[in-house]
């Protein structure tokens, strides 16, 4: 039986650590290959960098992080931030990445998806989708947009509908990130994820919200989510990963207690 | 020297500094002439079985990995790199290497809280000790990423099962052939351990 999976993001830009509050004011906050290592010799399952650099010049050096981390954390690593083509992707898969990210560029090019997981295959193609809450519309049926920019453009686009989509053109697994909870520690948007959970075959990680190791339960549980994204929570030092996951093993969850 | 095969196969890079965390200096080889020469082989690959068979044969890789197994040489092979070592993939209705006799399904998919593919942490239960698989214990995990799995024909091929959708061949060997369906470059200290000991495997078993 597969365990449920605890991933730590790490938003990085120009080569270093920062942390968003509802995809605002971000702070530097320390080296991301040695927090990688740290949190991979406690037990993360999975590591996830996203790359927030604005300036495109300085893009190359998310490629020089990642290869950094790839040879001395050995679990699954996935990039996303600003890929836009096949090209990104395999640059990032060259540098380590085991898995892409896709996110606006894939809300404004579709295709984007499929092109990516022809190239490099549906397993390593994750859609990082970023949702926020609204009045149910007919444009809207699920209640659930999705927006851009870190959050600041609506796409008129409804989430369920878009996650669909994104399964059936090749995307192997879906972020499910809630702007109205990310940065808050109030807890995951549970009825978001068990809403697209449940209506997809493929793995759905909740994201937002984390700030308590009940919060992950809850998500795992009656979220339906296959894997548990933490940021701040384990950044700060509130947490250790090991932690989590001993409290989730502890609650009943199967998880992977051997590392 | 240890080869690892490339053949088009996805990214073998990560294999490579996983090798090379555990001492392991590994090279990547498309030729058969070198494979033939190789003291040490490993056989990655994530992607499709037709075109990866399609791949293989059109470089002759085919017959130089025959060649090597038949001399003793140790050989791993990984995911898809393995799944082609049986005789049969269900996976574009491919024909494939039958170094080991059996056959690859893809997974039924029928029960809906099952997700396919097959991705994330799962046990790996050693049925048979060997050398390879040393110092792996139960409740040891390791990452997977796949949607077929492999049935060898014999059941002293299956030296460690998974259970998914019922249990599964997770590592199959015979002679100086092992396979892993799992990604021991990408399942942290377990993995390393396991490709540790393939370093030092003689290919006896």
């Amino acid at each position: 039986m597969l365990s449920k999976r605890v991933i730590a993001c790490l938003d990085v830009r120009d080569g270093h650590l920062a942390k968003s509050v509802k995809f605002l004011n971000t702070q530097n906050i320390g080296d991301p290959v040695e927090k990688a290592h740290e949190y991979y010799i406690d037990g993360l399952d999975e590591l996830v960098f996203y790359d927030i650099t604005a300036s495109s010049d300085k893009r190359n050096i998310m490629l020089d992080v990642v290869e950094a981390v790839a040879s001395q954390v050995f679990i699954p690593l996935s990039v996303g931030g600003g890929i836009r083509s096949v090209s990104d992707a395999t640059d990032l898969r060259l540098a380590g990445a085991e898995k892409i990210n896709v996110n606006s560029a894939a809300v404004k090019r579709p295709e984007l998806i499929d092109e990516c997981s022809s190239a490099i295959g549906n397993q390593n193609v994750v859609l990082s989708m970023d949702i926020r809450k609204v009045a149910k519309s007919n444009e809207i049926p699920s209640g659930y947009e999705i927006v851009i920019n870190g959050g600041r453009t609506p796409m008129g686009l409804d989430a369920l509908a878009w996650a669909l989509e994104g399964e059936k053109r090749g995307a192997g697994e879906l972020v499910i990130n809630s702007i109205d909870a990310d940065g808050t520690k109030d807890g995951y948007e549970i009825e978001l994820t068990s809403m697209i959970a449940q209506a997809v075959r493929v793995p759905v990680i909740a994201s937002g919200g984390a700030g308590l190791p009940e919060h992950l339960y809850e998500v795992l549980t009656e979220g339906h989510a296959d894997a548990a994204l933490v940021a701040s929570m384990v950044h700060y030092g509130d947490y250790k990963v090991s932690e989590l996951k001993g409290y989730l093993h502890d609650q009943g969850l199967k998880i992977r207690m051997s590392w | 020297m240890t080869l690892i095969v490339d053949y088009d196969a996805g990214n073998l890079a990560s294999v490579k500094r996983a090798c090379e965390q555990v001492g392991l200096a590994a090279e990547f080889c498309a030729d058969p002439d070198q494979l033939r020469h190789a003291q040490r082989v490993i056989f990655p690959g994530v992607g499709a079985a037709g075109s990866a068979m399609a791949s293989v044969k059109a470089r002759g890789l085919d017959e130089a990995l025959r060649e090597v197994i038949n001399n003793g040489c140790p050989v791993l092979g990984i995911c898809l790199g393995m799944q082609i070592s049986l005789d049969y993939s269900e996976e574009n209705d491919t024909s494939t290497l039958g170094l080991i006799a059996g056959k690859v399904s893809r997974f039924r998919m029928d029960r809906p809280d099952l997700k396919v593919p097959h991705m994330g942490w799962n046990e790996v239960c050693v049925k048979q000790p060997h050398p390879v698989l040393e110092g792996i214990e139960a409740g040891d995990e390791f990452y997977f990423v796949h949607g077929y799995f492999p049935t060898p024909r014999d059941s002293s091929a299956v030296l460690a099962t998974t259970d998914y959708e019922g249990h599964f061949a997770s590592a199959i060997g015979k002679d100086s052939y092992i396979g892993t369906q799992f990604h021991p470059e990408k399942s942290g200290r377990v993995g390393l351990r396991l490709l540790s000991n393939f370093a030092r495997w003689d290919g006896q078993c």
